[in-house]
């Protein structure tokens, strides 16, 4: 059991890693990289490891002996542990350190590592060792390459982190250290301002959630309390607690529902996701990065790890008639506003930001109406072929584009230059898209049929309609970069050729040329990274780039075999057995299957047909009144931004530097000239009455008295000597008398 | 044992020498006068050395006789230090102390 014991390494290794980069990375041969590779390499394997362990450990659960004893002691007499039925139950592998003790509190760091904690560590540690690699290639000659890995290192380490924590304040640690390094890298080019705009709205925006996160962790403190008397923080505790019939059902709702806030805000729900878009102002690597790993599933990892506190909080079991609850909603809206926008958008990057929203929101909606497996099981496919999207995004502008995301003026037939980038996006479409039979089909397919068996059918169909839109806009997306005419024009390229020059001239050309020479040193990639320099055309991406959309399209392929139906090793591994609710898994159903894989084709049709045949109202929008009025209203993307910026934040604002003003100017600033009055009056007082009538008087004094006194003493110091012998002689003739007539 | 004749004359020598010092304006002279009181001291050790069959008085008494030819030598040493700085050997012209 080493690397189910020793999981603690899993985050350690990138964390040392980000602070030998930070102190060594400059004078290591390859700027940090080397060291940041070899880390997350390191935790990979040790990753790869704890599954194995993991599910050796399931499969071998029938002779656990003792368990239940253990989960009482865990517990402290919860009253439902564990799944009901047949099925053995299997003890998450926890160590707990205490980290400091405060008033009989006693609070613990440690890992708690089960199905759940073992996927992400894999997910994680898989897709950031590719982005790794591939940033190799992409941020080659970076101003700040060193910096840049340091901060991937670090991000991977918090997001592990997170991961592997036992206790929700442990969470809470790994949470907004997440949100701390997307800050870093999504302002990575801070010197433009829109890019640290965009890194201050991702992380302020984040931060509003945040405030749900901290409420509802401290709230789960309470949870553990009235369920078994002793306040914790443990995970598995607050887990069961959930379920006891001691603690009152408000509190869990308001748990949850802080819970959830915090949810929405990381995980880009309905209405704080505008800060997603933005964030497509980092690296591509790194858009890659916090939409398949590391930064927007951290709140869906939240809402499946606490999943018993939303369960029971929400009432997710007991659907009433029209099947809401707060969570479900959320990730419904989400679904149909994200895949809407991605309609309108030219950015290619943009396109999948929106639809990562919709599909985060497709996780959230999955744990709303009950189905903790499917949302689990999306957030795994999801990972693999949304990052084989944005890296095959990030190579497109990277070699075909010249560093443009614009689908509309720099992209359009590139099919013929990069095939290898082509073919690997379109296997991320079709997977995202849902199409049989590859990992998003399954996924989302389990999402809706679970929906449906848990009596949310008002969400099935929405899932559904999520679908259809889903499988249009990609097709707009891959058409509007892939086929067509290529749009980038020569004058176009040479200007940012030219910029791209200047950018890479200035204090980082040394630096430029270094990273090339040492392309040299990479058998095989040598000889590609000469070809790969600025004008010459689009072409394909080099080894670094297309390996990594190797292996993801690998995985978006086939990621969905492990939970299709007769098989389902994904739910029997990965969904936990003890402190966990009673879901009940829906049959697959060959209906709903055929139902939803015939919406999605039929999304794909639909668009096919307008963009390719240009069937159907083309230039809708600039008919029909209506049609502009809902396409403005989708490019204004709701006006949420209006309203936040303008609305809420400018009449919060504004009022607020009033009220601030008037009490500077009313309050403050009386109440420092009354205080300087005060002080010059007293200051007199004290000057004139107790300065020099009472200290300096009595020093006067002293000093006149010790001169009169010694005047007097004076006149017997005459000098001479004789005249001191004779009073001494008199003296001694005087003590001599008293001593003759006093004996 | 003749003790009062002795202790007689110790007091008259120690009488003379404290006259002497107290009158004397000459810085020798004043020397010599505490000489004449140690004298008398001696006289004293010696007749209750003496008178009390001990040898304890006689050895003070050669004690005395070599701290005292000690003292003499320092202030003899003082006096000419004296009559070098102020060209004089008269008590009345040191008055340094005068406060």
């Amino acid at each position: 059991m080493f690397f189910l014991d020793h999981a603690w390494l899993v985050p350690l290794i990138p964390a040392l890693s980000f602070v030998v980069i930070l102190l060594f990375g400059k004078r290591l041969p390859r700027g940090g990289s080397e060291v940041g590779i070899a880390a997350v390499g390191a935790s990979f394997l040790l990753s790869c490891g704890a599954v194995a362990q993991w599910i050796d450990r399931v499969q071998n659960a029938d002779n656990s002996h003792g368990l239940a004893s253990a989960i009482g002691a865990l517990g402290r007499g919860i009253g439902r542990l564990g799944a009901e039925g047949g099925e053995a139950r299997v003890l998450p592998v926890i160590h707990q350190y205490t980290w400091f003790q405060n008033a009989g509190v006693k609070l613990t760091v440690g890992t708690q590592i089960d199905g759940l904690a073992v996927m992400m560590m894999f997910v994680v540690t898989l897709i950031s060792l590719l982005v790794h690699v591939y940033s190799l290639e992409y941020m080659r000659g970076d101003r700040r390459y060193t910096h840049f890995y340091a901060a991937l290192s670090l991000f991977t380490a918090s997001m592990l982190l997170l991961v592997v924590a036992s206790n929700t304040l442990e969470m809470l640690v790994g949470w907004e250290l997440v949100g701390l390094c997307s800050f870093m890298l999504i302002g990575h080019w801070w010197e433009e301002k829109p890019n640290s705009d965009a890194a201050l709205k991702a992380f302020l925006t984040t931060r509003t959630g945040d405030i749900g996160l901290l409420i509802g962790v401290v709230m789960t403190y309470f949870v553990a309390q009235s369920a078994t008397g002793h306040g914790t923080f443990n995970i598995l505790v607050v887990n069961g607690s959930a379920a006891s019939s001691k603690v009152s059902h408000t509190l869990v709702m308001w748990t949850a529902l802080a819970l959830l806030l915090a949810i929405i805000g990381k995980s880009g729900q309905f209405p704080l996701h505008t800060w997603l878009p933005d964030a497509m102002a980092g690296p591509t690597p790194v858009s890659a990065l916090i939409h398949a790993a590391t930064m927007v599933v951290a709140g869906v990892y939240l809402g499946a790890r606490l999943y018993p506190i939303f369960w029971y909080g929400l009432s997710i079991g007991t659907p009433g008639h029209g099947g809401l609850n707060a969570m479900a909603v959320i990730g419904g809206i989400t679904v149909l506003i994200g895949a809407a926008l991605a309609f309108v958008q030219d950015d290619i990057k943009k396109v999948l930001a929106y639809s990562t929203i919709s599909q985060l929101g497709y996780m959230v909606m999955a744990l709303g109406v009950g189905a903790w497996t499917a949302a689990v099981f999306h957030l795994f496919t999801h990972a693999f072929f949304k990052a084989d999207l944005f890296l095959g995004a990030g190579s497109v502008s990277h070699s075909g584009s010249h560093h443009s995301f614009d689908m509309k003026k720099d992209m359009g037939g590139l099919k013929k230059y990069m095939p290898k980038t082509f073919w690997t996006f379109v296997i991320g479409s079709l997977a995202l898209a849902g199409i049989f039979p590859l990992a998003g089909f399954w996924s989302k397919d389990e999402i809706l049929v679970n929906a449906g068996h848990n009596g949310y059918q008002g969400f099935l169909v929405i899932g559904a309609i999520g679908a259809f839109m889903t499988a249009a806009y990609m097709t707009r997306c891959v058409y509007l970069t892939f086929f067509g005419e290529y749009r980038g024009s020569v004058e176009h390229e040479l200007a940012e050729v030219h910029e791209a020059e200047v950018l890479a001239e200035g204090d980082e050309l040394v630096e430029h040329h270094l990273a090339e020479e040492q392309d040299d040193y990479i058998p095989g990639f040598g000889a590609h990274a000469v070809a790969d320099e600025h004008g010459h055309g689009p072409h394909e991406s080099n080894g670094l780039i297309t390996v990594p959309l190797y292996v993801l399209s690998f995985f978006a392929i086939f990621a969905g075999v492990i939970n299709i139906p007769g098989i389902e090793r994904f739910e029997k591994w990965f969904q936990p057995r003890a402190a966990f609710v009673p879901v009940s898994p829906a049959k697959f159903s060959v209906i709903v299957a055929a139902i939803s894989l015939a919406i999605a084709i039929a999304g794909f049709g639909v668009a096919y047909l307008y963009y390719w045949r240009k069937a159907g109202p083309q230039d809708l929008s600039e008919h029909n009144g209506l049609a502009r009025a809902g396409k403005h209203f989708l490019v204004m993307k709701y006006y949420l931004d209006v309203l936040y910026t303008d609305i809420i934040v400018a009449s919060i604002k504004g009022p607020i530097a009033d009220g601030v003003y008037w009490f500077n100017q009313h309050v403050i600033d009386n109440v420092l000239n009354y205080a300087g009055r005060g002080a010059v009056v007293a200051g007199r007082f004290t000057y004139q009455y107790i300065d020099q009538k009472g200290i300096d008087a009595a020093v006067n004094e002293i000093a006149t008295v010790t001169g009169d006194s010694g005047g007097a003493v004076r006149r017997v110091q005459t000098g001479r000597l004789q005249f001191y012998a004779l009073i001494l002689v008199l003296a001694v003739g005087l003590f001599a008398l008293a001593l003759w007539i006093f004996t | 044992m003749l003790l009062n004749q002795f202790l007689l004359l110790s007091a008259f020598l120690f009488c003379t020498g404290i006259y002497g010092v107290l009158t004397r304006k000459h810085t020798v002279l004043v020397l010599m006068s505490i000489e004449l009181m140690l004298a008398a001291v001696n006289v004293n050790l010696v007749a209750f050395g003496a008178f009390h069959n001990s040898v304890i008085g006689q050895v003070f008494a050669l004690f005395v006789l070599t701290i005292a030819a000690a003292e003499v030598g320092v202030g003899l040493a003082i006096v000419l230090l004296i009559y070098r700085n102020t060209h004089s050997a008269d008590l009345d012209d040191v008055h340094a102390l005068k406060g």
